[in-house]
């Protein structure tokens, strides 16, 4: 043993060595801290991508006229995706904290049951994103005409008739361009439909760059997380931990993939609805 | 050294041995009624973004929702770290040792938009 306790007892009894001050097991503590730093780095991101959308404010493309699509449904459904994937993922981590709940009355099988709900719930999330980034990638039928300043002119649609206009093209900042002037940016700009790393049809480049990266970043962490849930899924099934006698291995897990829903709490937030 | 832990205190406590070279005694206090708290907390969180979403379609100016959204998500945030990630629970040095840091994103916050608001204004 590392620390062996004195005869005497110190006076500060959770300070003074021998204990654990937190009370809590070494790698939960690590844990704890990397995630600590973790939510730093995507503060980090989401703090950027607030800068820009302040630097560029009146340009900016809102998020509900962009991420309008929901599976076999027509028409302009916003939010009502992403809300989705929002359950999805509160639901995986409603499973993941039954695992841990299970593990603490030490019901291997209960354990076993919980984990692998939750590995489906990470792999519908990343299923769920894969067809989000599809949709943004690929874009919509009317695209837009990108000038050579880089705004974007987007044909407006009918509302009755649901076809496209060209002859009333939507501007950044709420204004429109008809007839002629709308005839001449056709004219002399580029069309395009969908986004990449340098540009898109829905505004500012950078919103799509931002877009791709804090919600890749974000993704990639989910796809770790279900990595690693498998691994623990896999020693549950083999009886690791019932030869161990505790389930902290489920518990330090449990706290990576509650920071994974933690984050997407986040990202909805300040990606989707302001 | 197990014997060390085994006369001393850790007795009458439940708990385990983290069973690793540290072998660090871990003490458990599980609550009964946990898995109800589970459930509460999912219903907490899913009426919040369900009336998240609700509202974004209303008539309510967007310089007032932007504050109702971020102060919703601070509230989720909070059922999540303090019920599934159980820092609720945990010893208050631990708990403020995770959670003070974050002043510092407040304030980065408050430096890096005033930042973006200046650049919108010098074009």
């Amino acid at each position: 043993m590392a620390v062996e306790a004195t005869t005497e007892k110190p006076k500060n009894k959770a300070w003074g060595g021998g204990v654990s001050p937190y009370n809590v097991s070494w790698g939960k503590m690590y844990m704890w801290f990397f995630l600590v730093s973790d939510a730093f780095t995507f503060s980090s991101l989401i703090i950027a991508y607030g800068v820009m959308r302040h630097r560029f404010s009146d340009i900016w493309p809102l998020a509900n006229d962009v991420f309008t699509h929901f599976p076999f449904i027509e028409g302009h459904i916003p939010l009502a995706y992403v809300g989705l994937m929002t359950f999805i993922l509160i639901m995986s981590s409603v499973t993941m904290v039954l695992a841990v709940d299970a593990g603490h009355k030490r019901n291997n099988k209960a354990v076993a049951n919980w984990m692998l709900l939750t590995i489906i719930g990470g792999f519908m999330f990343l299923g769920s994103q894969a067809w989000e980034w599809y949709h943004f990638i690929h874009g919509t039928e009317q695209g837009a005409y990108i000038m050579n300043d880089g705004t974007v002119a987007r044909p407006s649609i009918n509302a009755t008739t649901h076809e496209i206009d060209l002859n009333t093209l939507l501007l950044p900042g709420g204004k429109t361009a008809t007839g002629a002037e709308a005839a001449e940016i056709i004219a002399t700009s580029e069309h395009f439909h969908g986004a990449n790393m340098v540009k898109n049809e829905y505004g500012h480049p950078l919103f799509g760059d931002f877009f791709f990266f804090i919600t890749g970043f974000h993704g990639f962490h989910v796809f770790s997380g279900v990595m690693i849930n498998i691994i623990i899924f896999i020693n549950v099934l083999n009886g690791v931990y019932i030869k161990r006698g505790h389930y902290e291995q489920v518990e330090k897990t449990g706290l990576y993939w509650h920071f994974v829903d933690l984050v997407w709490v986040f990202v909805f937030t300040f990606f989707y609805l302001v | 050294m197990s014997e060390h832990h085994n006369n001393d205190k850790h007795d009458s406590k439940h708990g385990y041995y983290t069973g690793d070279i540290h072998n660090q005694f871990v003490e458990e206090h599980h609550q009964s009624n946990s898995v109800s708290s589970i459930w509460k907390t999912f219903w907490i969180l899913l009426v919040i973004t369900l009336f998240e979403v609700g509202i974004a379609f209303t008539s309510i100016p967007h310089s007032i929702l932007i504050v109702v959204f971020i102060v919703l998500t601070i509230v989720k945030a909070y059922y999540i770290v303090a019920y599934f990630m159980h820092l609720k629970h945990e010893k208050q040095a631990l708990r403020y040792s995770i959670v003070l840091p974050f002043l510092l994103i407040l304030y980065l916050i408050v430096m890096a938009l005033a930042e973006g608001n200046y650049l919108n204004l010098v074009g």
